[in-house]
């Protein structure tokens, strides 16, 4: 990258987004004919790069130049029209459209009288897929939205193909394909290399990155790291790469031993479509396990699964000793099962932003604190208090609406909310996402205290310090399967890195990492 | 071709199905009628229904961007006293009088897309408001019904074409061939349906978004300005309040015809069998003897049904957080 010939480079591009830095003055560098891989944990700042280079959000500050000249864009057609095509994880597909039409969607073909030539885009659409060398079965007239997700993955592909963009940028584009469409793809990748394209490979994959990069960069925490030749740094270099600094005392003591006692929960075999692929696990009281891995491998689905969301299951589950029947949230609240779910979105699925605070505490109890169908004044203010005083809830009073308070009270309202029910097990999807570590440190305390308390907490978190720092066991999930479950000193970054990604252990000396049959599978 | 009839019939089923049953309503109510088959009694039967399905088709096109127009009625009823005022004359006369009837429609269907897109105002509030305004101005050029409108145009476009085919179904279809099928084998069309089925991937892919919807909603004005110019060739005068029952009798059409309320996916021909079938109900009930106040609940019925159709997807849905989507 010392040429100084580079054909795409960002000087000190920053973006923030409400105060969290997606981007710090990041200075990066790409050249033509070149396929170049960006690494990073989840947040590092991959998606926002590729992001601001296609023109979906523009940068605080900084300056992109491509071939030398500085470039702006304020939407992705303006870097379309610059030659910057990105593929995105299945974003841009129009579900109501057909195949050939979304990928002439841009630029479709033209007959003499300025309309779109039907046949020649069947024609031009087949040609696309046929040179890329796979997804040749797919009919080109059939609606995208009936496509299975790797169909539709390659419609993605092709539809960026056919635009013959000077930097191509893939956001794990190739992580939806199937085992033998990654070959092609990956074979189309470098005859674009060759051909003078500049490639941009965002993956989590490092066999394919091995594979196919002649270049790599590090990015950690909206800062790039580091750049280097493909090849010349081991894995557990990357890795360390990725991690950086050490964990911070934020996190409550763990308790020597976890209290033996029949599980609460027991999950065995659950699958679901193909993102669950045979999960099977199981909870104590008084136990935090935590649930993590690369975005979008089954974690959330598990929960889902869990509280009865997911329709369509199989497996079997056992929830206190007894065969577990799902009715939904309602059903999971009962005094049967005592399930509470604190959903990933706290703004749409977790709170009434306009409603109050009262309201909000009381909504998931609302039939237990009525008497004949009638709200119980004085049982709710009873009730609403209590909580507000456990969780420690700045709000000026139980009036105002939730909206109006910080990001942080609003999660401890939906932590209150669910323990109001008093729940026997704790669904956490990403409680702590965009909270002040103040607050992340009140929560981790609360929650080792319910679990002192005999609450059996499951925790999916896309953040490695908390899985380390606040789980007694942590079970790493890839591809729809646990990959691996890390307790005690095998809990560390590394080795939950090296699980997400699905790399062996080479270091299982150090703890007593478990590998699944999944990742024996994806050895042999 | 067997997988290209395939892929075409899955598409459209709803569109044939609405069809399917208009061709039934059809020939039970030429069956029962008095006089029976005759292009004369076609020729009627058509004249009742071409109004509300040139709103039908105007509506698709808004529904199919994801986007509603409440406003269809009252430019309707503009455009009509419109009419009333200006069409009539030499033939010069009245070629100027259709096309500045035309051109209101058109301008009142971008005020609209303007203020969904501009002004970031719901469609079902923003052509709720420019609704009453239009209105507000039908009553201004006309206060209370009157005027007049050239018959022998009137004659023309609501007789039958060489005693074989009624004239107003004809000028329907050829009208939508002239506005809607360039727009629909274009960039735009497939813009604007784009835009409907998923607004995010829309712009990700670099489309014009908001060029697309005020397309979509000053389309929607010309096809309201037809209905006014029809309704005026067939009650030969212009009326401020006739558009109050055809907005959501539009919307209905739309339904029936099987066009998604979520956009990206439906059939301006589904609508237009749409608009005849809840008039055949109609013309069916007075025939048959059944107390004319009984219409609603026919029409409701037939309402819920068609609904009911588009809903078995739902039952498809495997992450119960979809449905509410």
């Amino acid at each position: 990258m010392t040429e100084g010939n580079s054909f795409l480079a960002l000087t000190d591009v920053t973006k923030t987004y409400g105060g969290v830095n997606a981007l710090k003055s990041v200075c990066f560098e790409a050249k033509r004919g070149s396929i170049h891989a960006i690494l990073g944990e989840n947040g590092a700042g991959k998606s926002t790069l590729m992001k601001v280079l296609a023109g979906v959000t523009q940068p605080d500050s900084g300056a992109i130049r491509l071939q030398g000249d500085n470039v702006t864009f304020t939407n992705p057609a303006d870097a379309a029209a610059k030659g910057i095509v990105c593929i995105f994880q299945e974003l841009s597909i129009i579900p109501d459209l057909s195949v050939a039409e979304n990928i002439c969607l841009t630029q479709p073909p033209k007959t003499a009288f300025g309309l779109i030539d039907r046949k020649a885009q069947d024609r031009l659409a087949t040609a696309v897929l046929k040179r890329m060398g796979c997804g040749e079965d797919i009919d080109t007239r059939s609606r995208c939205a009936d496509l299975p997700l790797s169909k539709r993955q390659i419609v993605e592909i092709a539809k960026a193909i056919v635009r013959k963009p000077d930097v191509l940028i893939l956001d794990e584009a190739t992580s939806a394909l199937t085992a033998s469409d990654v070959g092609p793809v990956m074979e189309l990748l470098r005859r674009m290399r060759d051909g003078g394209a500049c490639i941009l490979f965002i993956s989590h994959r490092m066999h394919e990155i091995e594979a196919l990069a002649d270049t790599c960069s590090v990015f950690r925490n909206g800062e790039h790291v580091s750049t280097f030749a493909s090849g010349a740094k081991t894995h557990d270099e990357i890795v360390q790469l990725m991690i950086g600094k050490p964990i911070s005392q934020v996190y409550p003591d763990k308790p020597a031993e976890v209290p033996v006692a029949p599980p609460y929960l027991d999950i065995h075999d659950l699958r679901w479509g193909d993102q669950l692929k045979g999960v099977s696990l199981s909870l104590r009281p008084g136990e935090i396990v935590g649930l993590g891995g690369l975005d979008g491998q089954g974690q959330q689905e598990v929960l889902l699964a869990i509280a009865g969301v997911l329709r369509g299951t199989s497996g079997t589950m056992r929830v206190n000793g007894r065969p577990a029947v799902h009715r939904g949230p309602k059903g999971g609240k009962g005094s049967d099962m005592r399930i509470a779910l604190i959903p990933e979105d706290r703004k749409t699925q977790g709170l009434f932003l306009s409603l109050s605070v009262r309201d909000n505490l009381t909504v998931s109890m609302l039939d237990r604190l009525s008497r004949y169908a009638v709200v119980d004044r004085l049982g709710e203010k009873a009730l609403v208090d209590r909580m507000i005083d456990l969780l420690k809830i700045k709000a000026d009073n139980a009036d105002v609406a939730v909206g109006t308070l910080s990001g942080g009270n609003q999660q401890k309202v939906v932590l209150a909310k669910w323990l109001a029910t008093d729940p026997k097990l704790l669904l956490l999807m990403d409680p702590t996402r965009g909270i002040d570590v103040g607050t992340k440190q009140e929560i981790y305390r609360l929650l080792r205290r319910l679990a002192g308390d005999g609450l059996a907490i499951l925790f999916h978190s896309t953040d490695y310090d908390e899985l380390i720092g606040l789980c007694d066991r942590a079970l790493i999930m890839y591809d729809g399967r646990v990959a691996s479950t890390l307790s005690g000193p095998s809990l560390n970054e590394h080795n939950i890195l090296s699980s997400a990604l699905n790399l062996s252990h080479d270091n299982s000396g150090r703890g007593t990492a478990a590998p699944s049959a999944a990742l024996a599978e994806g050895l042999a | 071709m067997t997988a290209f009839l395939d892929i075409h019939l899955r598409r459209n089923n709803r569109a044939l199905l609405a069809w399917l049953v208009l061709g039934g309503l059809l020939v039970y109510f030429l069956y029962i009628h008095p006089r029976g088959a005759s292009i004369g009694v076609l020729s009627a039967w058509a004249n009742q229904g071409t109004a509300l399905a040139f709103l039908a088709v105007g509506q698709t096109i808004v529904v199919l961007s994801r986007g509603v127009d409440l406003s269809i009625g009252p430019i309707m009823a503009l455009t009509n006293c419109l009419a009333s005022h200006l069409v009539n004359g030499g033939p010069l006369e009245l070629a100027f009088g259709i096309a500045v009837v035309v051109l209101a429609g058109a301008v009142c269907g971008a005020i609209n897309g303007i203020v969904v897109v501009f002004g970031k105002i719901q469609p079902i509030i923003a052509t709720l408001a420019t609704g009453a305004i239009y209105s507000g101005f039908a009553l201004i050029v006309r206060p209370i019904p009157g005027g007049s409108i050239d018959e022998m145009l009137s004659e023309l476009t609501t007789g039958d074409l060489a005693g074989i085919l009624p004239s107003s179904i004809v000028m329907l279809l050829v009208l939508v061939c002239l506005f809607w099928l360039p727009v629909s084998k274009a960039s735009l069309g497939r813009s604007i349906v784009a835009v409907g089925s998923s607004e995010q991937a829309a712009y990700m892919s670099g489309l014009k978004v908001d060029r697309a919807k005020i397309a979509a909603y000053t389309l929607s004005g010309i096809f309201a300005s037809f209905s006014g110019l029809f309704i005026g060739f067939q009650t030969l005068s212009g009326d401020p309040s006739i558009g109050l029952p055809y907005t959501l009798n539009s919307i209905a059409a739309v339904v029936i015809g099987g066009t998604a309320l979520t956009g990206g996916a439906g059939s301006i021909l589904g609508s237009i069998a749409g608009a005849l079938i809840l008039r055949t109900i109609g013309s069916l009930i007075f025939f048959t003897g059944l107390p004319p106040l009984a219409q609603p609940l026919f029409e409701g019925t037939v309402l819920l049904v068609a609904v009911a159709f588009g809903a078995t997807r739902l039952l498809r849905i495997n992450n119960r957080l979809e449905v509410f989507r």
